[in-house]
């Protein structure tokens, strides 16, 4: 497993404001990686200067091991990119979409068909793009990004904006490209879908990584209250310590079958945003 | 070549569904077919409509259209996907002119059957036209590269269009903005397209469009190391 992404010390202002302040990690071969920050807070921008499309001032960023800045078009080949602006040509068809790219890419007709399918839109092949919903725009962008079996994924924002079942259609799709063995970055403000999806995920704000690792040893790591919330037949919630004493107290109320649910009251990754930053996330 | 004949392919399949490009094409051709045949008055030059409306046409279609696609391919960012999936800007810009130019070259054919040419009428025609064809083109590739969005691209190509489309007309009846009028290729072009059956061909017929062919290249370059293509 070598590094697919690796950025070391990345600085990016835009005028007086400092967009990236010295950004640096590192992202293995076929995992999948969450950039997690609220809007404004420069994951755009790190894609932005990873894909080559702008430059950082200050520090390296690796992709492939080659420098981001120096890459070429046909390096881009190997990547995938998904950014929220991206627009489709909205008069063609879904086939025609992604005919151009399977045209640029020389690709055959079989695989854009094999492509809409996996992305659930084998129904809509000569459906305009303007006539689409949200969600399968998202799928078509997604479609246009996996035409070419890329062997990196960038994927700014993949479902934002969308309901919750499609955006859990995306994550699908996302995973099972994971098991194919592709490397996926993402960006994402939701942090159930970065605990679903990342392997490990940063969380960014103002510019700079605030924390960065696994999204369940993160939120372990800041469990500091260690409690258990119980919810009693009766109605009531109570909490009680996590630790040996309260072991029979649980074993008694199973055993009176007093207790409705139980739950361990680790943070999320949202109360752990908010107790490094004071901010939330989804903002 | 491959992707100059995606791109060209492409905008093929997207303009037959853009009504507003496609009037263009359409707009000055038919316009001189219906008033070649309906307008008969005494002493009105042979081919008038025909030659009025060839060299409105040169100045507008082409000049509009190239810079709406452009305009509207950086505002909706897909001319970034294109140039992220390796597409050489000197590739799009060829499969887009060259598209247009063909659009624009068929509506000349409309306008040369119409016009009743042939032989050497015919050539010189259909050679000053694919010249100033290209010329228009360059100039709107101008102002959709410096544009963000169509909207911007628009505010430019309407007065830019209507100096070098309705001068030529205009100068028919005001010698000092023929003067103006003189300094424009589509002028010359007029000039040239007037004179058809004499043919006749004066330096200044030759040297403004080539002036104004290099003013054009110094300022697609400066638009394009400025802006580039995304």
């Amino acid at each position: 497993m070598g590094k697919a992404i690796e950025i070391k010390e990345i600085c990016k202002s835009f005028g007086e404001k400092k967009v990236l302040d010295g950004i640096s990690f590192s992202v293995e071969n076929g995992e999948i990686f969450g950039l997690l920050g609220p809007s404004g807070a420069g994951k755009t921008t790190l894609i932005r200067i990873l894909t080559g499309q702008l430059k950082g001032e200050r520090g390296e960023a690796l992709v492939n091991g080659i420098n981001s800045s120096e890459l070429t078009g046909r390096e881009c080949r190997q990547f995938g990119i998904m950014m929220d602006d991206f627009g489709l040509y909205e008069r063609l068809s879904c086939f025609d979409n992604l005919k151009v790219f399977a045209g640029i890419y020389g690709i055959g007709k079989s695989r854009i068909y094999e492509v809409l399918e996996a992305v659930g839109l084998g129904n809509s092949v000569k459906k305009a793009a303007s006539e689409l919903s949200k969600g399968m725009s998202s799928r078509l962008r997604l479609a246009r990004v996996l035409l070419h079996n890329p062997d990196i994924l960038f994927l700014d924002e993949p479902t934002s904006g969308l309901d919750p079942a499609t955006a859990e259609e995306i994550q699908g799709l996302i995973l099972a490209e994971k098991a194919k063995g592709r490397t996926i970055f993402l960006t994402t403000h939701n942090m159930a879908e970065a605990e679903k999806l990342c392997e490990n995920i940063a969380l960014l704000d103002e510019g700079k990584i605030v924390e960065y690792g696994n999204p369940q040893e993160i939120c372990r790591r800041y469990n500091h209250r260690k409690m258990l919330k119980i919810h009693l037949k009766s109605g009531e919630d109570m909490e009680i310590s996590h630790d040996e004493k309260s072991a029979e107290i649980v074993a008694k109320m199973l055993k009176d079958g007093t207790a409705e649910t139980i739950h361990t009251s680790e943070p999320t990754l949202e109360t752990v945003f908010m107790t490094i930053t004071g901010k939330e996330l989804a903002k | 070549m491959r992707n100059i004949s995606v791109i060209f392919l492409k905008q093929l399949k997207d303009t037959l569904k853009n009504k507003a490009v496609l009037i263009q094409f359409v707009m000055f051709p038919l316009m001189a077919v219906i008033m070649e045949n309906a307008v008969k008055m005494e002493g009105m030059p042979e081919n008038f409509f025909v030659k009025l409306f060839s060299v409105m046409f040169v100045g507008m279609a082409p000049l509009t259209c190239i810079s709406s696609i452009i305009a509207e391919e950086k505002e909706k960012n897909t001319l970034r996907v294109l140039m992220m999936s390796n597409v050489k800007p000197f590739e799009y810009l060829c499969g887009v002119s060259s598209y247009v130019w063909l659009m624009c070259m068929a509506g000349t054919a409309v306008f040369a059957v119409c016009g009743k040419f042939s032989g050497k009428d015919l050539a010189v025609f259909l050679l000053i036209m694919a010249v100033g064809i290209m010329l228009s083109e360059l100039i709107g590739a101008v102002i959709g590269i410096f544009s963000k969005n169509q909207m911007s691209a628009t505010s430019v190509t309407v007065p830019v269009m209507m100096i070098f489309s309705f001068l030529p007309m205009i100068s028919m009846f005001n010698d000092k903005i023929e003067k103006i009028a003189n300094l424009t290729y589509t002028q010359q072009l007029s000039d040239v397209v007037n004179e058809l059956g004499n043919f006749t061909v004066t330096v200044e017929n030759i040297l403004v469009p080539v002036v104004n062919f290099v003013f054009a290249v110094v300022l697609f370059v400066f638009a394009f190391k400025k802006r580039g293509m995304e």
